[in-house]
């Protein structure tokens, strides 16, 4: 329990950004539209693809000699990768749909 | 490496966090949505470039572990595109779920990694192990979510005493998890995550059908989580932000999903829905005749109305229908009929399928009504055109306080003057209940394949 508000106090900096990014994270999808709730969820998952970024910073803190470890984080950044682009290409692909005007038949 | 690299890392962090905040606030509106998500893409390139460039000391011996970022990146990269580019639309959901059950995988490995890291300090461990556990339960469950929306497994999954064997699962992890953090060595920890991974499967596998879009969105809000935790492990701000906003913006889609079911979330993740016993008992009680139509009646029926509202379910999208759709709604706005379409707000495997469909069909935006203002127009419509969607319109979520669906808002198409039902069959659907529409007096059931019967009805409309 020490240790725990060790950490906290420690961190107070990071604890903030996650409580006030808690409420940020529900005032800023607050009304949204039923039709959005697909690409919405989508891009949020594409954000969440962020977890590359410490999948980049493990495979760089490795040892050059811990072979088993350098595939898992290659493997790491792989999978974070796929989560990223596919995400945001995917969403992409849906938002493209709801073009305000409607497109001519050629 | 300059002495200001750092403080250059975590500007850029804080422009990315900017991004997401600021992506994820268009993404809410459909005029900015498509920009939205390019600006949030656009911060994310920015958090990877600048922790390629900038973090880790780049001695040459980091040349072997550059060299392996930069191919998983393009491996992932290419993968991720081609996947995402060439799925068909209605494959959209169970897709979404395994990119998120990827990102919960690279959260499971991270931790996995780190646990080798973090030396004496148990609090850190701690979190280590929770973005680990976390990202194990995300990983395996979403795999199984995207398996059961893919067809892969069919049925929902339970058995008795399922709540017991799953909650002595999850007390597993946790007592897994404190015993690697205690024991600081990675044996126990490999074991955590196992198990971990086993209570995702057990978590997913007895959900029904009609719950699966919740459970993808509580699962990529259990990422988000998992990601906000190897964030706080690494201070890193940039995986901070973003995997909070999306725990907490997850968490929040998540029950404003719920609400439109009527349904806790309790219900959803310990309850039976759609489960054989609850199909039972509430599909006894339904007596009377079912009416058939055929489909040049059907195409009469239509041709001659005023006005006509098309009722889309996800036997639309299974059809493959969605094109054939707005070809009737074309042919039939040419004979001088008004035709619009209503949509339940759970219509489809996800919120916002069946707009997702029709919208690349080039249906107009327009001629799309949500529930509130499609419900008061059915009394003035002449026949109600129900293509595959059979839930979302049964009155027993009205008059049957038994039903495992009572109390779910539903489109109204009992008051539209004549009913017409497409279906494959008598078969009931996700909630696995009887829909005592299909016998009122106003319904004619027309039985086949969506997409076939609608080109029968193109065809026959033509010859009228």
């Amino acid at each position: 329990m020490e240790q725990l508000i060790a950490f906290a106090g420690s961190n107070i900096q990071m604890v903030y950004i996650l409580i006030l990014s808690v409420f940020l994270g529900v005032v800023v999808i607050g009304g949204v539209p039923s039709v959005l709730h697909t690409p919405l969820m989508s891009g949020a998952n594409a954000i969440h693809g962020v977890v590359v970024v410490g999948a980049i910073i493990v495979v760089l803190k490795t040892d050059s000699t811990n072979y088993a470890a350098l595939c898992l984080g290659f493997l790491a950044v792989v999978l974070g990768t796929l989560n990223v682009v596919g995400g945001f290409a995917v969403t992409d692909r849906m938002l493209e749909m709801f073009r305000p005007k409607k497109r001519r038949a050629p | 490496m300059m002495h200001t690299d750092g403080y250059v890392l975590d500007l850029c962090y804080l422009v990315s966090s900017v991004t997401f905040i600021a992506g994820l606030r268009m993404m809410s509106s459909p005029k900015t949505a498509r920009n939205g998500n390019l600006i949030a893409a656009a911060g994310m390139l920015l958090a990877v470039a600048a922790t390629l460039l900038l973090s880790g000391d780049h001695a040459s011996s980091e040349v072997l572990k550059l060299a392996i970022i930069i191919a998983g990146i393009t491996l992932g990269g290419v993968a991720g595109w081609i996947v995402a580019r060439s799925v068909k639309m209605t494959a959209m959901p169970q897709l979404v779920s395994l990119f998120n059950g990827m990102g919960g995988g690279c959260a499971a490995i991270i931790g996995l990694l780190e646990f080798g890291h973090k030396g004496g300090d148990a609090a850190a461990r701690s979190v280590v192990a929770a973005g680990m556990i976390i990202g194990g339960v995300s990983f395996a469950g979403s795999v199984i979510a995207f398996l059961k929306l893919s067809g892969a497994i069919k049925r929902p999954f339970r058995m008795p005493g399922y709540n017991i064997v799953n909650g002595a699962v999850l007390a597993g992890v946790l007592v897994a998890a404190g015993l690697a953090v205690v024991a600081a060595t990675s044996a126990p920890a490999y074991i955590a995550l196992a198990v971990a991974a086993l209570y995702g499967v057990l978590f997913v596998l007895p959900i029904g059908g009609a719950d699966m879009p919740v459970v993808i969105s509580l699962l990529n809000s259990f990422t988000g989580l998992a990601v906000a935790f190897s964030g706080l492990g690494y201070n890193n701000q940039a995986m901070l932000t973003g995997g909070v906003l999306v725990g907490a913006a997850g968490t929040f889609l998540t029950i404003i999903m719920c609400k439109a079911m009527n349904r806790s979330l309790v219900n959803v993740v310990f309850g039976a829905f759609g489960s054989p016993v609850a199909a039972a008992a509430a599909g006894t009680s339904i007596k009377g005749s079912v009416k058939d139509i055929s489909v040049s009646d059907a195409a009469v029926l239509l041709n001659y109305a005023s006005k006509v509202i098309i009722v889309p379910g996800y036997g639309l999208a299974v059809a493959q229908a969605q094109h054939a759709v707005h070809e009737l709604e074309t042919a039939l706005a040419a004979k001088g009929v008004n035709v619009s379409y209503a949509i339940h707000p759970v219509a489809g495997r996800m919120p916002g399928h069946m707009n997702v469909l029709l919208a690349e069909a080039n249906v107009d935006y327009d001629k799309l009504l949500d529930m509130e203002s499609a419900n008061p127009q059915f009394a003035t419509t002449d026949v109600a055109l129900v293509v595959g969607a059979n839930d979302v319109v049964n009155p027993a979520a009205r008059n049957t306080a038994s039903s495992p669906i009572y109390g779910m808002p539903i489109l109204d198409v009992e008051s539209a003057r004549n009913i017409i039902i497409v279906k494959r069959s008598m078969n009931t659907g996700y909630a696995g209940i009887e829909n005592e529409l299909f016998y009122n007096a106003k319904a004619s059931m027309l039985f086949g394949d969506a997409k076939q019967v609608l080109a029968g009805l193109i065809a026959e409309l033509k010859k009228i």
